[in-house]
């Protein structure tokens, strides 16, 4: 389905994730995550930046992950994106949540 | 002569070594297959053997029953890929130069990635099904547990046959509505996830399993630790989940080989070109089945899809042909849902499960995404087909490598 946002129109899944990452831009990713009541700072920039490279390599993303990959603190991760962080990060990224095959 | 090693002798590199051996002409090529361990193991094997309904026996035989004549067959240990060098080093000091690599290490549970999952309870009330010992010494603490809360856990994905965790929790309803002491049983299924089910279609369609199996779920839990001493698993959010029996999916890796040859991601996969098979940092490299970074299941069905496609892009580099063949991502699984019931789901990188018939699109006779007694049936045989025609690379019958949109329900986005 379709979705205006910021002045753009972007393609979304049923919960709302983008099915097409090149529609992604920085200004849909700040009213993405205003939607999910994120104000946006360079340290969340940092975290989309992380998860959008994991998601050009195909790399699977993993709270673990992000704790190994040393580049943030879980603890903060959670801060920054409060409830569920990859679901959330991965929204406002543009790019799928991760998922199992069913 | 030119060589062709095969490291793993699993199900993609066995498969691997039935496809190349009649297909490389034996004047200019030579096979070699290498793995640590003489033993076979029939994975999938692993769901059920915690339940009695697969003994122990019916899920090993020796490798070496697999391997084709005309392949050379090594059982050691490898220390190191070597591929600026093109070659492999043995752990007996031996070396073996290749022409082309075919790397098929699979994937294993690492349990010492999640603190506290290794300690005085391990094996006693906190078990794996993802090992040929896990499942055994959980199939004897099945047979005289009491009943209390089972858990049943995945740790991070991906994980090998990502539905696997779920299929354990139907079944544990199963049998213990056998033993007529499910009310004594409170079943949980703990995952990282959004969800038991993470797409749409699936949710919409399935949802109903849990409910009516009284499965609870606790999503987008990360976990942190495992308390031993007080039984609970504690999140990074410090939500816990206190357990009688825990039953955890650890962190799968690819081999620790892969990470001393410095191949692998953070969790030592491959990164691999996901149409080709070929290793992204080396072009006489390819790799495939568990140990890849591809991003669709880790299962048998896919090491086997994938096989059909490597041996043609093989082939054509070793004749330097262009690759004319790309895979698809293509998964299909059987996924037991208890009481001699099962769904099954075809899909692929573009297309996420829906419902169907398969294989023969409009007939069937197997349903996709809907539970039927058909589909158990083939899930068991497929047993069979393993040990007798997957392995030796003989294609299945009206399944080929590449998936069919026809017979299934897609919706227009």
């Amino acid at each position: 389905m379709e979705k205006t946002i910021a002045g753009k129109t972007v393609n979304v899944n049923e919960e709302g994730y983008l099915t097409d990452f090149s529609q992604w831009t920085k200004e849909v990713g700040e009213e993405l995550a205003k939607e999910q009541g994120i104000q946006l700072t360079p340290r969340h920039w940092e975290v989309i930046d992380y998860v959008q490279d994991k998601h050009k390599k195909d790399e699977a993303l993993s709270v673990r992950g992000i704790k190994k990959s040393g580049v943030f603190d879980v603890k903060e991760f959670y801060d920054l994106f409060p409830g569920g962080p990859l679901k959330k990060a991965t929204l406002i990224a543009g790019i799928p949540k991760p998922k199992s095959c069913i | 002569m030119k060589n062709l090693v095969i490291l793993g002798a699993g199900t993609s590199g066995t498969i691997m070594a039935n496809h190349l051996v009649s297909k490389l002409d034996k004047k200019d090529w030579s096979i070699t297959i290498v793995d640590q361990y003489e033993t076979h193991y029939y994975q999938p094997g692993f769901l059920f053997m915690p339940f009695d309904i697969y003994k122990p026996s019916q899920v090993v035989k020796k490798g070496q029953k697999f391997i084709p004549k005309g392949v050379n067959y090594i059982v050691k240990e490898v220390e190191l890929i070597v591929p600026e060098k093109n070659k492999i080093a043995l752990a007996d000091g031996e070396e073996l130069p290749y022409d082309i690599l075919i790397v098929a290490t699979g994937s294993k549970t690492a349990p010492q990635e999640t603190e506290g999952l290794i300690g005085p309870n391990w094996y006693k009330n906190i078990f794996d099904f993802y090992t040929y010992e896990g499942s055994k010494a959980l199939r004897e603490k099945l047979r005289n547990w009491e009943g209390g809360k089972l858990v049943v856990h995945i740790t991070e994905m991906p994980i090998k046959c990502p539905v696997a965790p779920l299929e354990f929790a139907f079944l544990a309803d199963a049998f213990f509505k056998d033993k007529n002491m499910r009310d004594k049983v409170d079943i949980t299924y703990v995952t990282p996830l959004s969800g038991a089910f993470t797409t749409a279609e699936a949710t919409k369609v399935l949802q109903y399993l849990l409910e009516e199996k009284n499965i609870k779920v606790v999503s987008d839990f990360n976990i942190e630790r495992v308390d031993q001493e007080n039984n609970k698993i504690i999140d990074y959010a410090e939500t816990e989940v206190p357990y009688d029996l825990l039953v955890t999916v650890p962190t799968n890796m690819g081999d620790e080989l892969i990470e001393r040859s410095g191949m692998g991601d953070d969790l030592n996969f491959i990164p691999t070109n996901k149409e080709t098979l070929q290793a992204e940092a080396h072009e006489n490299v390819f790799v495939i089945g568990d140990a890849t970074n591809v991003p669709t299941s880790k299962a048998g069905s896919v090491a086997h899809f994938e096989a059909e496609i490597l041996m043609e892009n093989v082939l054509a580099y070793a004749h330097n042909k262009p690759f004319k063949e790309k895979f698809d991502g293509h998964s299909n699984c059987f996924i037991e849902t208890g009481g001699g019931k099962a769904l099954l789901i075809d899909f692929n990188y573009e297309h996420e499960p829906v419902e169907g018939t398969f294989p023969i699109p409009g007939i069937g006779p197997l349903q996709l995404l809907k539970e039927s007694r058909m589909n158990h049936m083939g899930k068991l045989a497929f047993r069979w087909v393993y040990w007798n025609m997957l392995l030796k690379g003989v294609p299945i019958p009206m399944v080929p490598s590449k998936m069919t949109t026809k017979g299934k329900k897609y919706k227009t986005q």
